[in-house]
């Protein structure tokens, strides 16, 4: 028998105990308050500050200029893009080369580079898929176009969310979404930069994660 | 490097030289001030708390009621999303798991982040005997590793030290790194050296928080990114968990971390929830080749065993108990001993180790109910310290754990048997009392613990009986 059977074995084993019913999750969401729709950008923005993370106002037209402004002003010499859309845009507009802030493609495995990559980017840019307005959080999904590592590496991660994409809770997020129909290689939550507490309580940035969080929001200013 | 915590004698040896220590007194007093009232901001309406810790409950009991059924679902589910699955009933069979996954990829270099069950393998220790380093890379867990000891609180590891401490360690340690007590500059250091590390790494090594069976999902939270280094930049990586971990659905994931930073540390939400559901598929440009999972056993089916002390199993490692035991908030994590301290430490380490070396942790307690009254997920802590004394006296025919029986002494047991033999019996009982009574004078002053702190028992002059038949006449 290997461990695998004698451990299930002696779980099987011991007596059952009272049935619990399967919880009702569904229930307990229903019976609180939700946030409205409306309220949802504000409290995301407040949720967002309060864990220091950067929300600017923006639009679908005009967020390059406020990127390259503010990669510029932040001293990114270096900024990493993927394969999606938001690539395309940005080297189209051509604000960056304005600001001499070179772009740089994620177009090969991270194994290919990684010495590069760990210390010769400043900065990347990721659309995020949505957002939790009650904990002030963001939704990644990556994907061929949109590696794991970019928001993870680089000292400075910036995010491209659409404002109608706020949810009110985690809960309702993987609900309208149906993660449970499938979920990708690595589904990720962010709330802020990275941080840590562990030398004696004191709160800093950047442990091993980017230092800021700067949050380019679309359409959040209409509301 | 991360070695067993120094050996003393005793749990009353070592608690005693950790309440004369000033500096390790304040770090902890300090510490749990903070965390609970960190805590307590966090669950303003204590309906909703109570609610919500219901649920929480509900969701852990729920899983541990179809433990075996959602253990293989979970295998399934991961299996088919390409995670390799693994069994182990000990620490040594995790540990030759880990090593045989090395070797089969000729690593040298392990990063890894925040894993107790790692610590409750002594998994460093294996690796590095076999010539692979294991770096710690969770900057408290880096900080006590560095310093050659062992996590002293199971969130935050290096919560005994002082930054000034801390500031020695690096500059004493790390080459070209001069004495700072300035703690974003400290960070910065620890983040330059393990950024290498990552690069460099074959494998990445991590626990998990919960492992959900509906998607085949392992669930990792963390603050500082390490988590994320380790399960994504090296192209193997290894998650280690117990049996207990499992749960449902993706759903009970949101409730159950809806529980645990707030418990834990006091933040609303921890700024990294990773969701791992398999190893990278062709078409993406980072994560691991190779995703393991290893299920760990190591007494957990003892537990499980018992349909009271079951309870210990739907723990979520919030670490709220300790930092609300006045015990712990006095002696610190390390005097304990085991992996786990606090009152967690001491009902679970019993199952793990066996009560002929823990039992001691379930008498070093005031049984106030601190614990039970802040676990997120109501487990009756009380009850079960309760329980686990009673095992630790019980007679060889009453055993139920590996180890019952531990406490008992010869001279305890025949002074019990005396007991019981003169109060079955009535002429004896009355001829002992006037014995007693009469012979009161004789009573010792000295009466061991009792006497340290309070005056010598000594039996009534007139017993009940004599003063009842007194007022009758």
């Amino acid at each position: 028998m290997s461990a695998r059977d004698r451990i299930l074995a002696r779980l099987r084993g011991a007596p059952a105990g009272e049935a619990v019913p399967l919880p009702d999750v569904a229930a307990w969401y229903a019976g609180k308050p939700t946030i409205e729709p409306a309220a949802r950008i504000e409290r995301f923005r407040a949720n967002m500050e309060a864990s220091h993370a950067e929300v600017h106002d923006t639009d679908a037209a005009s967020w390059p200029a406020l990127l390259t402004r503010i990669a510029a002003a932040k001293g990114v010499g270096r900024l990493l893009v993927g394969g999606g859309a938001e690539a395309g845009v940005l080297a189209d507009r051509g604000a960056c080369a304005e600001h001499g802030i070179q772009l740089v493609r994620y177009d090969r495995p991270a194994a290919e580079w990684r010495e590069d990559f760990f210390d010769g980017i400043d900065a990347a840019l990721t659309p995020a898929r949505s957002a939790i307005a009650d904990t002030g959080s963001l939704i990644l999904w990556p994907g061929a176009d949109a590696p794991r590592l970019m928001s993870l590496v680089p000292a400075i991660h910036f995010v491209l969310l659409d404002a109608a994409r706020i949810h009110a809770t985690l809960y309702e997020a993987m609900t309208a979404e149906r993660w449970g129909d499938g979920m990708p290689t690595n589904a990720l939550v962010i709330s802020g930069p990275s941080k840590t507490a562990d030398i004696q309580q004191t709160l800093a940035y950047g442990a091993h994660g980017p230092r800021e969080l700067v949050i380019l929001l679309l359409g959040g200013a209409q509301s | 490097m991360s070695q067993p915590v120094e050996f003393h004698p005793s749990f009353a040896e070592r608690s005693k030289a950790a309440v004369n220590d000033p500096h390790l007194r304040k770090s902890f007093r300090g510490a749990m001030d903070f965390l609970q009232a960190k805590r307590r901001a966090q669950f303003p309406d204590a309906g909703e708390l109570g609610a919500l810790r219901d649920l929480g409950s509900a969701i852990r009991r729920h899983a541990l009621a179809n433990l075996p059924d959602l253990l293989e679902r979970l295998e399934a589910k991961l299996t088919a999303n390409g995670v390799k699955v693994h069994w182990a009933e000990t620490p040594a069979e995790a540990n030759a798991i880990v090593l045989d996954i090395a070797r089969r990829h000729e690593a040298k270099r392990m990063v890894k982040g925040k894993s107790m069950v790692s610590e409750e393998c002594g998994l460093n220790h294996a690796m590095e005997a076999a010539g692979i380093e294991a770096l710690e890379t969770d900057m408290g867990e880096y900080i006590v590793q560095l310093a050659g000891e062992g996590p002293s609180h199971i969130i935050m590891p290096a919560i005994h030290k002082t930054k000034q401490q801390i500031a020695e360690l690096f500059a004493q340690k790390l080459p070209g790194v001069k004495y700072t007590e300035n703690v974003d500059e400290l960070i910065r250091i620890g983040r330059q050296v393990l950024r290498k590390k990552f690069a460099a790494a074959d494998i990445g090594l991590s626990g998990v928080n919960f492992a959900v069976a509906e998607t085949g999902t392992l669930f990792l939270v963390e603050n500082e990114g390490n988590g994320r280094m380790c399960t994504t930049v090296p192209k193997v990586h290894v998650a280690i968990t117990g049996i207990e971990k499992v749960v449902a659905r993706l759903e009970h994931v949101t409730v159950l971390n809806t529980l645990l930073p707030r418990s834990a540390t006091g933040q609303p939400v921890e700024t990294y929830q990773n969701f791992i559901s398999g190893p990278r598929k062709p078409n993406e440009l980072d994560g691991p080749d190779e995703v393991h999972l290893i299920l760990l056993d190591n007494g957990r089916t003892q537990a499980y065993a018992d349909l009271q002390l079951r309870a210990t199993l739907q723990c979520i490692r919030c670490g709220a108990c300790m930092n609300h035991c006045p015990v712990y908030a006095r002696i610190g994590g390390h005097a304990y001993g085991t992996v786990y301290p606090g009152p967690i430490g001491a009902i679970i380490s019993p199952h793990l180790l066996g009560l002929e070396s823990t039992y001691p942790l379930a008498f070093a307690s005031t049984l106030c109910g601190a614990c039970a009254e802040v676990c997120p997920v109501r487990i009756p802590i009380v009850d079960l310290l309760v329980r686990l004394r009673t095992e630790a006296q019980a007679r060889p025919d009453a055993a139920h754990l590996r180890g019952s029986g531990s406490a008992r002494t010869g001279t305890v047991s025949a002074i019990w048997r005396i007991w019981s033999a003169i109060y079955s019996r009535l002429g004896l009982y009355r001829l002992t009392t006037w014995f007693m009574s009469r012979g009161r004078a004789l009573s010792p002053i000295e009466q061991g613990a009792w006497t340290r702190s309070r005056t010598p028992l000594v039996p009534a002059p007139r017993r009940l009986r004599d003063l009842l038949r007194e007022r009758q006449r």
